[in-house]
């Protein structure tokens, strides 16, 4: 069975489990190709999408034309049909944190849209030259590319990009609230970008950009010994071009010198002068074994991460959730940490305000984010619900079940700890799951500031509210009872006792000031 | 008497719209002067209310209070004494008369003002007359009118309309109501020598049915109850006119006890006020000695009229001889009788029999 094959009998595995989350999947699956192309080569993202509906179908889903460009690296004309048009293209043997699900970027969706429609797909792209025009299919027996037409065009603008454009079976109206929530979040961790989005009625949805910042791409590392599998190994050993094992450990993994490949390799049973290609299997599965359990490797190195960091990570909250002045949000970017051998760095973010009431429905609000895509399903599963609503005693933060409240949550890492083939929701992996718990408690105890100094606000409010009922008919009652004339002036009084509340407003302003010092 | 009744009664009026609109005076300039507006007044917290041995009534102690406007606890009932006093300054020079129901529903629809129910507007009402040391029924706020006077009295009333008439409290047979008009009356001439005080309205008209005011000389009290101030003020008022004798009957059980002392040594929730109380008034009955000595019948006391005769066992009013020693009688029976109880004799063995032996028995004291 091609791998082409293999993702056409289990395409639910991939997400394409039914007509509206085939939509979803689709939009995701190209949307982030796209932001990976823009980022690889440093260009502010500009992304444009279209889904049109082509003609109704019955039971509520219809073919639509999904149409998606994008101002990135665009492709070489040559490796186009073969990016596009089959499974498993290229292999990776460094390590680096990527958004892409499964690999397989628009490759799946393409597949999906050829089977329940077999119309070809249509990719133009450039890399700046010429303009390179594909119209194609995928041979799915043998997990290749069929070229229907090329068309090659000038390119008098310099445009450089990629327009993916194809036709499949969904149902919209019934991923529509999620699928505008993933643009939404999908916007908040990428503020640099601006998106555009026109849905089948024609209606446009704009997310504009927040800033001109992207975050330092991250490097490419050497896998650590701890987290490397069996598949893994064997292939780097397909590849090498080392003579000994030791030279092996030392030129493939990461923290491994002399020493520690010498140490390693004794504790393995391994000679170090061993060739490598001449290893038996299960000499590799011993391997394997033996680094996961070694403890003289150095910590992984997190350069291969690349977090949000506070800065940008606050941008993107402010501008997609509406934050003003006087809402509250605090940013957490946690220091790297490991679980099983791979590195990986915990964010969160917690937010309330009005402006969080007149969004969300009272009460908490998750939003969760793996190496910055946006999970939508499953949340009640995942660690970050079991952080939010067993870990931690929000009674302490004097939040309460009414409590507007925006918990954002990011976990970048080369290995993200999915529980499932679906990759939804994150597993509860102790060392994780503590970083969560962390990084929301530094957010929250600036939240408990933010909440008691608004809760004096507001009574302080209703005192000067007060003052301004009583004191007039105070005034209008001494006049009459005295045979007065006209009421005295209380507008001295109201100055006197409203003098405090503008204090106490500077002072919320200040908190994640202080707050920020103190964490 | 040197001035004519209406007179003096016009005088009082006049000094009490005075006092009333003084103190809007007092909160206009207050707040003219960049001052949160504040009253001081006598503290009427219970650990203030002191019994006072020698004026025989509670009074107020020496600790004040300060209502300020700036307290934002105080603010509310404030300015709701501040429209009480300008709806009783309306009163007074409109010479109109309410009561306490009256001015809790006037409220209504003041915005703000509001009382949340008529304890809250009974208690502003009170902290005006502790501001302003004077009774409410000077500012025309009386209570629901419920007890009645009968006898050879005399009176003349100052109610507009009403100047200068004269009335005699044994024209209606049923006895007068002491309402605004009687208490505001000026007391002209009575034939009567003592006043007798009952509690309780069944034996207030079997007195009159047996011309008892007549037997006995006496002009007949009827407190229904626990007596309303403007009737303590009355029953003074004619103990103080003419010096007469002022004898108190009622049931015999703590709550009866009760009501006549209320009437000799007020009570502590008008501690504020004086020229309520009667010291010299007596209690005649119904004792529990009588219980024994007439073999009354009688009910057994409940546990709250036991915990009752304790409270009043211990209480400063209450440690003259006789009272201790009924107090006692009450406890050691374990019984109580109400006034009816000398029905049992024929109705009217009370007037033939009873009283004229308790009167001479109290007046040999």
């Amino acid at each position: 069975m091609s791998p082409s094959d293999f993702f056409y009998r289990n395409r639910e595995i991939a997400g394409f489990s039914n007509p509206s989350r085939a939509i979803y999947a689709a939009v995701r699956e190209l949307l982030e190709n796209s932001l990976d192309a823009c980022e690889a080569q440093k260009a502010l993202p500009e992304i444009f999408l279209r889904i049109t509906e082509v003609t109704a179908s019955e039971a509520g889903s219809s073919i639509y034309i999904m149409r998606i460009s994008d101002n990135g690296t665009g492709l070489p004309p040559e490796e186009i049909p073969n990016c596009f048009g089959k499974v498993f293209y290229g292999s990776k043997y460094t390590l680096k944190q990527a958004r892409g699900t499964f690999g397989l970027g628009g490759t799946i969706t393409i597949l999906y849209g050829q089977i329940t429609t077999h119309k070809p797909v249509t990719i133009t792209s450039s890399t700046g030259g010429e303009i390179h025009e594909y119209e194609m299919m995928i041979d799915i027996q043998n997990n290749r590319p069929m070229i229907l037409r090329h068309r090659v065009m000038e390119n008098k603008k310099k445009w450089r990009g990629t327009v993916v454009e194809l036709q499949m079976e969904g149902d919209y109206s019934r991923i529509k609230s999620r699928l505008l929530d993933y643009l939404k979040e999908t916007a908040i961790v990428n503020p640099y970008a601006d998106l555009t989005f026109v849905d089948p009625a024609g209606r446009l949805y704009r997310y504009e950009r927040g800033t001109e910042k992207m975050p330092p791409l991250p490097k490419a590392v050497k896998p650590h010994p701890h987290g490397i599998d069996v598949e893994n190994f064997r292939r780097l050993v397909s590849v090498t071009k080392e003579k000994s094992m030791k030279a092996f450990m030392m030129e493939h993994f990461q923290g491994v010198g002399q020493k520690t490949a010498d140490n390693f390799l004794k504790a393995a049973g391994i000679s170090r002068r061993a060739k490598p290609k001449s290893l038996k299997p299960e000499d590799i599965v011993t391997l394997v074994r033996t680094a996961r359990q070694f403890s003289d490797f150095k910590r992984p190195d997190p350069s291969c991460l690349s977090p949000m960091g506070e800065e940008l990570l606050e941008t993107g909250i402010r501008k997609e959730l509406n934050l003003t002045e006087s809402d509250f949000l605090q940013v957490v970017t946690r220091k790297p940490s490991t679980y099983l051998g791979f590195p990986f760095i915990v964010e969160a973010a917690v937010a309330t305000g009005s402006s969080i009431s007149k969004q969300y429905k009272s009460g908490t609000t998750i939003i969760r984010y793996a190496n910055r895509i946006p999970l939508l399903f499953d949340e009640s599963s995942g660690v970050v619900w079991k952080v939010v609503n067993k870990n931690i005693n929000w009674s302490t933060y004097k939040v309460y079940s009414d409590t507007p409240l925006v918990i954002v949550v990011h976990v970048c890492s080369t290995k993200i700890p999915y529980k499932t083939v679906g990759k939804e929701y994150m597993a509860d992996q102790p060392e994780v799951e503590k970083e969560i718990t962390n990084a929301i408690r530094t957010a929250a105890r600036s939240l408990r500031i933010y909440i008691s100094r608004s809760h004096r606000a507001a009574r302080e409010r209703r005192r000067l509210n007060i003052f301004e009922k009583f004191l007039p008919k105070i005034a209008e009652f001494s006049t009459k009872l005295s045979d007065n004339e006209d009421p005295p002036d209380i507008a001295p009084l109201l100055a006197a006792v409203s003098t405090t509340i503008p204090d106490v407003e500077e002072k919320i302003k200040e908190v994640s000031t202080i707050v920020g010092d103190a964490a | 008497m040197s001035e004519t009744p209406h007179k003096e009664s016009e005088k009082q009026r006049e000094i009490t719209e005075a006092s009333l609109k003084q103190l809007g005076n007092l909160i206009y300039e207050q707040i003219q002067n960049r001052e949160f507006p504040w009253v001081m007044m006598q503290s009427r917290s219970t650990d203030n209310i002191i019994y006072d041995p020698e004026l025989r009534q509670y009074i107020l102690g020496s600790r004040t209070i300060r209502r300020h406007a700036r307290n934002i606890r105080h603010i509310r009932p404030f300015t709701q004494m501040v429209w009480t006093a300008w709806f009783a300054r309306e009163l007074v020079s409109m010479r109109k008369t309410s009561t306490l129901r009256e001015v809790y529903y006037s409220a209504r629809g003041q915005q703000d003002i509001e009382f949340s129910g008529q304890p809250e507007s009974d208690n502003i009402i009170t902290d005006l007359e502790v501001a302003l040391n004077r009774p409410r029924e000077d500012f025309g706020i009386f209570p629901e009118e419920r007890s009645a006077i009968f006898g050879d009295l005399t009176i003349e009333y100052t109610v507009p309309g009403y100047e200068g008439r004269r009335m005699n409290l044994t024209d209606h047979p049923d006895g007068v109501m002491v309402g605004p008009a009687v208490t505001s009356s000026e007391f002209v001439e009575t034939s009567a020598d003592k006043i007798l005080v009952i509690e309780k309205g069944a034996m207030f008209n079997r007195l009159i049915e047996e011309k008892a005011h007549d037997k006995f000389n006496a002009i007949l009290v009827h407190t229904a109850g626990q007596s309303p101030r403007s009737t303590r003020k009355i029953i003074r008022r004619l103990n103080q006119q003419w010096g007469l004798p002022v004898y108190i009957f009622t049931d015999g059980d703590p709550w009866g006890i009760h009501i006549a002392m209320v009437i000799i040594s007020g009570s502590a929730n008008a501690a504020h006020l004086r020229d309520l109380a009667t010291p010299e008034a007596k209690w005649i009955g119904v004792w529990g000695t009588d219980i024994i000595d007439y073999k009354l019948p009688t009910e057994n006391l409940t546990e709250h009229d036991a915990k009752r005769l304790r409270e009043l066992k211990t209480d400063p009013r209450y440690t003259d001889e006789i009272w201790q020693r009924e107090i006692d009688i009450f406890m050691k029976i374990g019984k109580k009788a109400e006034l009816e109880a000398f029905s049992r004799y024929g109705l009217t063995y009370i007037v033939d029999e009873y009283l004229p032996a308790k009167l001479e028995s109290v007046e040999n004291i």
